[in-house]
């Protein structure tokens, strides 16, 4: 392209420049300088100096973390939560899905489905509120639990630890459970109708349709969002966890974003909390990348 | 229509069985919790109310709105969702009208500078030292513009974009017209139901964030969010069930309720809102992320 072309076009896109101008600004500012932050993880910051003045001093952050046995504690608790999240909430969409779908009532399919999703609207915060009111020592749980002589005296559930992994991943499932069921369903739209038609005439009945069909024909989704989650598993977030915790759970309820924002932001040691947020990345980088190369191995399907 | 088996029945049953199980399960906390913000605050504390209100009465609400800071809560909650959605999804709708442009000269550029940002990001810690840096802590800006356009959104809206034919284009730059005119009289409009529930998502996600307002707002009173107000009653009745934060801010006003029922008043204040609206713009989403579920 000579000088006086690219002028032209350039002047012909005047508008269009002109558009996306204010958002690459943006990006930069918001995106890209964030990641040109990481080099405080290398350094010892000392607030009120421009980052190019300040001290370097290598891998300390890092060295210092790795012996650090509350590191080892949050990321214990990220992987077990992760993958009760994974053990627990994967299958529970699939299998929804598929009974959702033999409903042939349509107004009451849409009830329930409209019912299922709204848990997913509401914040964490409002569900962190709804679960510490039913699992109450006066709450329903307990109440049924002393109905049937289960035990005595009510249960302080939130502040055991040992229940506090389950109350955070049924807690997700309670939230999550009907929302992740609509890309199976739209999964189980594309399956040929011809399929139960044959069925049928081989007089296959409705639950063998549903394992025989229904579900090999939505596996090729069930295998990429499976892939997908465990190249995710370190991304779990943190707003369960923060917001469910008590005192009393603290040790069980640390996951390694807290964990940033605890160091970090709470005691002030910038280049601390920063370091362990580049390695959570490089971690989660890792991962995604070694989930898409698998995908692309198993089912030939790329994500990135 | 062919005859039902014995085998078909049963399934049956037990499928819509199953099915009312998983909706009184998900009913039921938001019921639960509706009847005590309904009920009187000290007959509530004997328990055993389970859907419905024993001893009616509103005074949970009133007490809620009149302490001093919900009402600012609930204008700035207002507000954010308001200017938040507006800008976010003209944001989100211009820059996927750009990249959609075939003909756009740095169009795989920008795609790809878009697209690297949903693999990596800064992190807490920098992000934190960034809005600190642009002088956004205690802003109401720093509501808005730190997550003003997600890539996901854009590739949503991008992908309903692409179904729309280019003669609709074509024929408007024959009039004439220029391409943020193109953007604004004819695509956007095209675009309806994709913005609908592109909308919805951003409206949620500004209604319901809290994080934002504790780690850069929570020294400013009248910048704190509802959601932030109602962590704050939440953590406090963790911390001590006997400690009444929202009484211990005025001694001198007599307890007509509990830190309790206090509580279940405000979770459902922030719920309400969206109890309202997910009604109404339900058949849109499901539509709409359709869409970006086969896409992404």
């Amino acid at each position: 392209m000579n000088k006086s072309k690219l002028t032209k076009t350039l002047w012909k896109q005047r508008y269009l420049i002109l558009m996306i101008f204010p958002f690459i600004v943006w990006l930069i500012i918001f995106r890209y300088i964030p990641l040109w932050g990481w080099i405080m993880a290398f350094q010892d910051y000392r607030p009120g100096k421009p980052i190019w003045q300040q001290e370097w001093v290598g891998i300390r952050w890092f060295a210092e973390m790795f012996q650090d046995p509350d590191f080892y504690r949050a990321m214990r608790n990220t992987l077990i939560m992760s993958f009760m999240g994974l053990v627990f909430g994967f299958p529970l969409p699939i299998m929804l899905a598929l009974l959702l779908n033999e409903i042939k009532n349509i107004a009451f399919k849409r009830t329930i489905q409209t019912i299922s999703y709204l848990p997913h609207f509401v914040s964490w915060v409002v569900v962190a509120s709804l679960v510490s009111e039913i699992l109450s020592p006066s709450g329903v749980i307990n109440q049924i639990l002393q109905k049937f002589h289960l035990t005595k005296y009510p249960i302080m559930f939130m502040a055991e630890p040992r229940y506090f992994w389950w109350i955070v991943t049924f807690s997700d499932i309670w939230k999550e459970l009907g929302w992740n069921t609509i890309i199976y369903l739209a999964a189980i739209t594309s399956i040929n109708p011809e399929l139960y038609e044959a069925a049928t005439v081989d007089g296959a009945g409705r639950f063998r349709k549903m394992i025989s069909i229904t579900l090999p024909g939505i596996m090729p989704t069930v295998i990429v969002l499976l892939i997908l989650s465990i190249g995710n598993i370190i991304n779990i977030g943190f707003e369960r966890q923060f917001l469910l915790r008590t005192a009393a759970t603290r040790e069980v309820a640390d996951v390694i974003d807290l964990y940033i924002l605890s160091y970090g932001i709470g005691t002030g040691r910038y280049s601390f909390g920063t370091a362990a947020g580049v390695f959570k990345s490089v971690l989660s980088l890792t991962l995604l990348v070694f989930a898409n190369w698998f995908s692309k191995k198993t089912t030939g399907y790329r994500m990135m | 229509m062919s005859k039902k088996t014995a085998s078909d029945i049963v399934f049956e049953v037990f499928n819509y069985t199953i099915m009312i199980i998983l909706a009184i399960i998900t009913l039921y906390p938001f019921l639960h919790v509706l009847a005590v913000s309904l009920n009187d605050p000290y007959d509530a504390i004997k328990g055993g109310i389970t859907i419905f209100p024993r001893k009616f009465t509103l005074v949970n609400y009133i007490e809620t709105l009149n302490y001093p800071q919900i009402p600012w809560a609930v204008f700035i909650t207002v507000l954010r969702t308001v200017v938040g959605t507006a800008l976010g999804v003209l944001s989100s709708a211009m820059v996927a009208y750009v990249i959609n442009r075939k003909d756009f000269i740095a169009r795989k550029a920008v795609s790809v500078m878009f697209i690297i940002t949903m693999y990596v990001g800064g992190g807490l810690i920098p992000e934190y030292m960034l809005m600190r840096g642009l002088g956004l802590m205690n802003n109401f800006l720093v509501y808005i513009l730190p997550g003003l356009i997600s890539p996901f959104n854009v590739v949503v809206i991008k992908s309903y974009m692409e179904g729309i034919p280019a003669d609709v284009e074509e024929s408007a730059m024959i009039d004439g017209a220029n391409d943020f005119l193109i953007f604004w009289k004819i695509i956007l409009p095209l675009c309806a139901p994709v913005i609908a529930t592109i909308s919805l998502f951003i409206a949620v996600g500004h209604w319901n964030s809290w994080f934002d307002t504790y780690l850069y707002c929570s020294s400013e009173p009248k910048l704190t969010t509802l959601q932030y107000e109602l962590q704050k009653i939440l953590s406090n009745a963790a911390a001590s069930s006997q400690v009444d934060y929202y009484s211990n801010l005025d001694p001198n006003r007599t307890m007509k309720v509990t830190p309790h029922s206090l509580r279940m008043a405000m979770t459902i204040i922030v719920t309400m809102p969206i109890l309202f609206v997910y009604p109404f713009i339900q058949r849109y989403f499901i539509h709409g992320m359709t869409i970006g579920a086969v896409k992404s």
